[in-house]
């Protein structure tokens, strides 16, 4: 495998896997594994659901929250309100998760970002993207918010204010985007497949 | 147990709306707080509670005292004096309480 430039800036989680040699902590990780399988303390098997579950299952809860608080207006409020507890009384658990809900408004649109690691709310949206975690996005839509989302095709006036979130410690974020117009009437599950996950890290906004 | 996203915070200095400056402070070691936000002034938005201090939660301590956690927003323009965008956009970061002042 051919690896001719360095990568400086690497850490735990700004690499793509199978790019080059593994790191040390994907050598501690891979080795931690192996010694809680050995020992009979998880299985193989649960560490695969449990991929398959950040993989498949958790990114479609973002979806059915976001309807459901598009759809009723009291559980839009309790969720802006408390993120965690609204979603709890929607049946989720988010387990360690504590979740903040942003509401985009006609006046200001949010988006997400965690510029010293990759903080995402794994139990809502499932595993976070790539850019997410790479160094050209948290340095730069920090400092540089409207560029950034230009390149993801998000044109925000001028007009309307950009507030980045820095989910730098111990809270996740999810951002509530503006039902677009033309969807009165809609079932959930109809609104829930207008919304992407991108539009709840706040770089889209879902239209119809 | 209540489900939420917050935890009580009782003794704690600062309130929402507030005015506050994080720390112009550099010690070494696993810190939350970003480099870019050190040293700029801001508003407290809202209270999450208190948590276990993850700086010392990184090095296997017990994480003791409890550290409250605050959300702080900062005008863009007095994060970045070159900011590009509009004067009303602005960035919001999570401050430990150990890490404010009174601005």
């Amino acid at each position: 495998m051919s690896h001719d430039h360095d990568h400086p800036h690497d850490k735990a989680h700004g690499r793509d896997f199978d790019e080059g040699p593994p790191s040390e902590y994907e050598i501690m990780s891979r080795a931690m594994q192996e010694l809680l399988e050995a020992k009979g303390v998880i299985t193989a098997e649960q560490i695969r659901r449990r991929m398959e579950q950040f993989e498949q299952d958790f990114p479609e809860r973002g979806a059915k929250v976001i309807a459901h608080a598009w759809a009723d207006t009291e559980f839009r409020k309790r969720l802006l309100e408390d993120g965690k507890a609204a979603c709890a009384e929607f049946g989720l658990d988010l387990e360690a998760d504590r979740l903040i809900a942003v509401e985009n408004t006609p006046q200001v649109h949010n988006v997400i970002v965690c510029t010293l690691c990759s903080c995402y709310p794994r139990a809502l949206l499932g595993m976070p993207p790539t850019w997410y975690k790479s160094e050209n996005y948290r340095k730069r839509v920090v400092r540089e918010p409207r560029a950034v989302l230009r390149e993801f095709g998000t044109v925000i006036p001028d007009d309307v204010a950009v507030r980045v979130h820095d989910s730098n410690a111990d809270m996740r974020y999810v951002v509530v985007p503006m039902r677009p117009a033309g969807t009165e009437g809609w079932s959930e599950e109809k609104l829930a497949s207008l919304i992407t996950r991108d539009s709840l890290v706040g770089v889209t906004v879902p239209s119809a | 147990m209540k489900v939420s996203a917050y935890t009580d915070a009782p003794a704690r200095r600062f309130h929402v709306g507030e005015r506050v400056r994080v720390k112009r402070s550099f010690p070494p070691g696993h810190r939350r707080t970003p480099y870019y936000i050190r040293g700029k002034q801001g508003v407290v938005e809202r209270v999450c509670g208190t948590f276990l201090n993850p700086e010392e939660l990184a090095y296997g301590f017990d994480g003791k005292p409890e550290r409250v956690l605050y959300r702080v927003r900062f005008g863009q323009k007095e994060v970045w004096p070159d900011y590009a965008g509009p004067e009303r956009d602005w960035i919001e970061v999570e401050i430990y309480e150990h890490w404010l002042e009174k601005a």
